[in-house]
């Protein structure tokens, strides 16, 4: 079996003790990579995960590459974490690209897991066969992108990738990311707060192995043809202006979240548009590692934020700019660079702090909770204070956005959990609620909570497939298409800019034959997917999760949109439920969102089916 | 060959954007392997904003070739620097003397290795592969003459807004 480095390391941060594990083949055909062997791991490794608390020496933190990183193969160099989450209480997971996951496999790992805790604050390097667990006593405190400079000095060698958290983490921010590279983060579900309970603060590979394929010049080949795809329409989007393309599109359809998603236009639009953004602030583009598309803007502001260099992505701008009322790119990119630097998910980020400031203006939160900020949409001074403050827990309004929107609105209360726009814990991405509704189904039902990367339905709204505005239940089918064929493309694990270019799931099959020599169908592949998504469903199911949870906030029910374009758009309650149960009777799922025996057993889950299967 | 007509790899920092599919299609031709510490042309990225790649400039009179102790390293009329593996022990003295840090030593053969530009298949697969066709295969006059043009280019655009 190629691709795969065929080990992973096991870390017991508590003891400082290192072993390894095989990556057999039974595995790699069941469960691919990445998304797969997280769900797989974590699932095995924590039988009760109810009772574990995320901050404990308890929680386990997997990293995971797949069987392409360090391959050529277009977009395929992707790592991904995962952990019970601290924000969600349920299977916490995010990826990440760049360099990062093709030194590491090229160091002759295909992952890392880490138990326990450390007593002091330490980081990992794997260097080959050399691993070490090194005191970060010096770098604890540091930024991210100090943390990359001072462990590649204190290395002697460049080349090393470094993998970090900021003080965000070492605090246990619930939002706190993992970043790699600058520009490229672990983003959701606070995995870098879990990083920081154990006194982790990063891990530095270095790799000098060549990464072996099954077929080397078939690959080259294939890879050749799939480049050249690459920059044709499919992904022309993400080439020239980048994710925020996006701006203009959503705001047109009525469907950019604006003001905490109480609107889904912004008049500013065209000020923080991708089209604006190319013309006046981006400075470079730049790609991850074995990326033929290059999405990155990397950007540099201006005036009163002169010097301020970040990569603004749409979910950032969006979440950061129109959801907080803010229409300055200079701000904006000033704002991104806060939360890569200080390390926390700036998509939940924007999405607090756009809560906190409708609470300051309906007067529930005061100039007293935010220690004398002026937390008003549209203002940027506040909207920097109040990230900054978010990040180092600082005073009241820091402590209280550190929580996440769930546990914050909780502790506010006064009836802002009403508009506290999140699902099963985690903030919801700029996706409009009640103008794009198999989004929100997708959301509502995602593994990770209110998630826009696990099956990609907002695409059949946006391109007018359906009727974005209503529900029924056919839509339950495109989730679950679209659930399943991601979990492949996130156990590859591959770029998902990359999707318009495969033709087929046969495609994505093709490439895993090419690099493994393991030979799988399109058919096959896809099962896996499936069988991917019930393993964390069923860690879920044990964590507390069942139809209950599958919903969308109060406002995509009760308070309908003000905008033209879409005024008066809001989910009818009778529409989603019916769009549920289309969802579950595709899924083999009961009604009440748990997977039946019957289903778990189709799929080889017979754990899963002894442990949490119902009967019809 | 004259130098006037040796054509050599080079940049455009512009378009550039530190992908390194050529360091991984050179390991692929060069060796067969996929590694790209075993490429030939190497990315240089200094953050925030630099990218570009370097391979060997076919230097008049190179250096490396003077500084080698044992005679290891000969240059061919077409500019290309040819490594006799017997020859070279390692000891890495034209890799401090090349300026553009594109002479190296192999990973586990410790020999030094340096861009052939494919001279067995007669052009630079990494220039055929870049996906942003920021790689190119031209003697220096004629990267000069894109670069006039590119600039003139720019400077009509600029008096044209104005």
């Amino acid at each position: 079996m190629k691709g795969y480095a065929g080990k992973y390391l096991i870390i017991d941060l508590t003891r400082g003790k290192t072993s390894m594990g095989r990556v057999d083949e039974s595995f790699a055909l069941n469960y691919i990579g990445g998304y797969g062997f997280g769900a797989r791991m974590l699932y095995d490794m924590m039988p009760k995960p109810a009772e574990v608390d995320p901050f404990s020496p308890e929680n386990v933190l997997i990293w995971w590459t797949g069987p392409l990183a360090g391959t050529i193969s277009s977009a395929g160099n992707k790592y991904a974490v995962f952990a019970k989450s601290p924000l969600t209480g349920i299977f916490g997971f995010g990826i990440s690209s760049g360099l990062f996951a093709s030194e590491f496999k090229s160091a002759g790992w295909d992952g890392v897991v880490f138990t326990g805790r450390s007593e002091k604050p330490v980081y990992l390097t794997i260097d080959d066969e050399n691993i070490e667990l090194r005191s970060a006593s010096s770098i604890w405190g540091r930024t991210t992108w100090e943390t990359e400079e001072m462990i590649k000095e204190e290395l002697g060698d460049e080349s090393f990738t470094v993998a970090s958290i900021g003080p965000a983490g070492e605090r246990m921010v619930r939002l706190a990311n993992i970043t790699n590279e600058r520009n490229r983060q672990v983003g959701r579900c606070g995995l870098g707060a879990v990083m920081g309970s154990k006194n982790l603060k990063a891990v530095a590979a270095r790799g000098t192995k060549d990464v072996e394929v099954f077929d080397i010049e078939g690959l080259v080949k294939f890879i050749a043809e799939l480049n050249e795809r690459c920059q044709g329409p499919a992904t022309e989007k993400y080439r020239v202006y980048g994710t925020p393309a996006n701006i203009l599109v959503h705001d047109k359809l009525g469907c950019l979240p604006s003001y905490n998603f109480q609107r889904g236009t912004f008049e500013y639009a065209e000020e923080v548009s991708g089209e604006m953004m190319l013309k006046t602030h981006v400075k470079k583009i730049v790609a991850c590692a074995g990326c033929p598309i290059a999405c990155d803007h990397v950007n540099q502001a201006r005036e009163a934020y002169a010097g301020t260099v970040s990569s603004v992505d749409y979910e950032s701008l969006e979440l950061l700019g129109p959801n907080c009322g803010i229409r300055s790119l200079d701000t904006i990119t000033k704002a991104v660079e806060i939360c890569d630097t200080l390390g926390v998910d700036t998509i939940s980020a924007g999405n607090v702090v756009g809560w906190a400031m409708e609470c300051f203006e309906r007067g529930i939160l005061t100039k007293d909770d935010t220690d004398g900020v002026e937390l008003r949409f549209g203002n940027d001074e506040a909207l920097l204070e109040a990230l900054r403050r978010m990040c180092l827990k600082e005073g009241r309004l820091g402590m209280l956005l550190s929580e996440g929107v769930r546990r914050a609105s909780q502790i506010v209360g006064k009836g802002s959990e009403r508009f506290a726009v999140h699902c099963k814990g985690l903030e919801w991405a700029a996706y409009e609620l009640r103008s794009l509704q198999t989004s929100t189904l997708g959301f509502a039902v995602s593994n990770r909570g209110a998630d826009y990367l696990r099956s990609g339905s907002y695409q059949v709204d946006v391109k007018g497939q359906v009727d974005r505005l209503r529900l029924d239940k056919s839509r339950g089918k495109i989730v679950y298409d679209g659930e399943n064929q991601y979990a492949v493309i996130d156990s590859l694990i591959i770029c998902k800019f990359t999707r318009g270019v495969f033709k087929s799931m046969g495609e994505l099959a093709k490439l895993y034959t090419l690099v493994t020599g393991l030979s799988m169908t399109g058919e096959q592949i896809l099962k896996a997917g499936e069988r991917i998504h019930n393993v964390a469903r069923c860690f879920n199911v044990k964590c507390g999760v069942t139809r209950k949870d599958d919903y969308p906030p109060p406002r995509a029910f009760e308070d309908p949109l003000p905008d033209d374009i879409v005024k008066g758009a809001v989910i009818r309650r009778e529409e989603y439920e019916e769009a549920l149960d289309g969802y579950y009777e595709c899924r083999g799922w009961s009604r009440n969102g748990v997977p039946l025996k019957r289903k778990l057993l189709e799929l080889g889950l017979s754990k899963e089916a002894e442990e949490v299967g119902v009967e019809a | 060959m004259e130098s006037r007509l040796r054509k050599i790899i080079v940049c455009d920092p512009d378009k550039c954007n530190g992908c390194r599919i050529c360091e991984y299609i050179c390991s692929f031709v060069s060796e067969g392997v996929l590694n790209i510490k075993k490429s030939r042309i190497r990315v240089v990225r200094i953050e925030p904003f630099l990218n570009l790649a370097v391979a060997c400039r076919k230097c008049e009179d190179p250096p490396c070739v003077k500084a080698c102790p044992r005679d290891a390293l000969t240059q061919k009329p077409s500019g290309i620097i040819v490594v006799e593996e017997n020859k070279c022990n390692g000891c890495g003295w034209c890799v401090e003397t090349c300026p553009f840090g594109v002479i190296r030593l192999h990973l586990d053969k410790r020999k030094i290795i340096v861009c052939d530009y494919c001279e067995k298949h007669g052009y630079p697969r990494c220039v055929e592969y870049c996906p942003k066709e920021a790689l190119k295969y031209v003697t220096l006059d004629q990267a000069a003459r894109e670069l006039s043009k590119k600039a003139v280019q720019t400077l009509m655009q600029e008096l044209a807004v104005k």
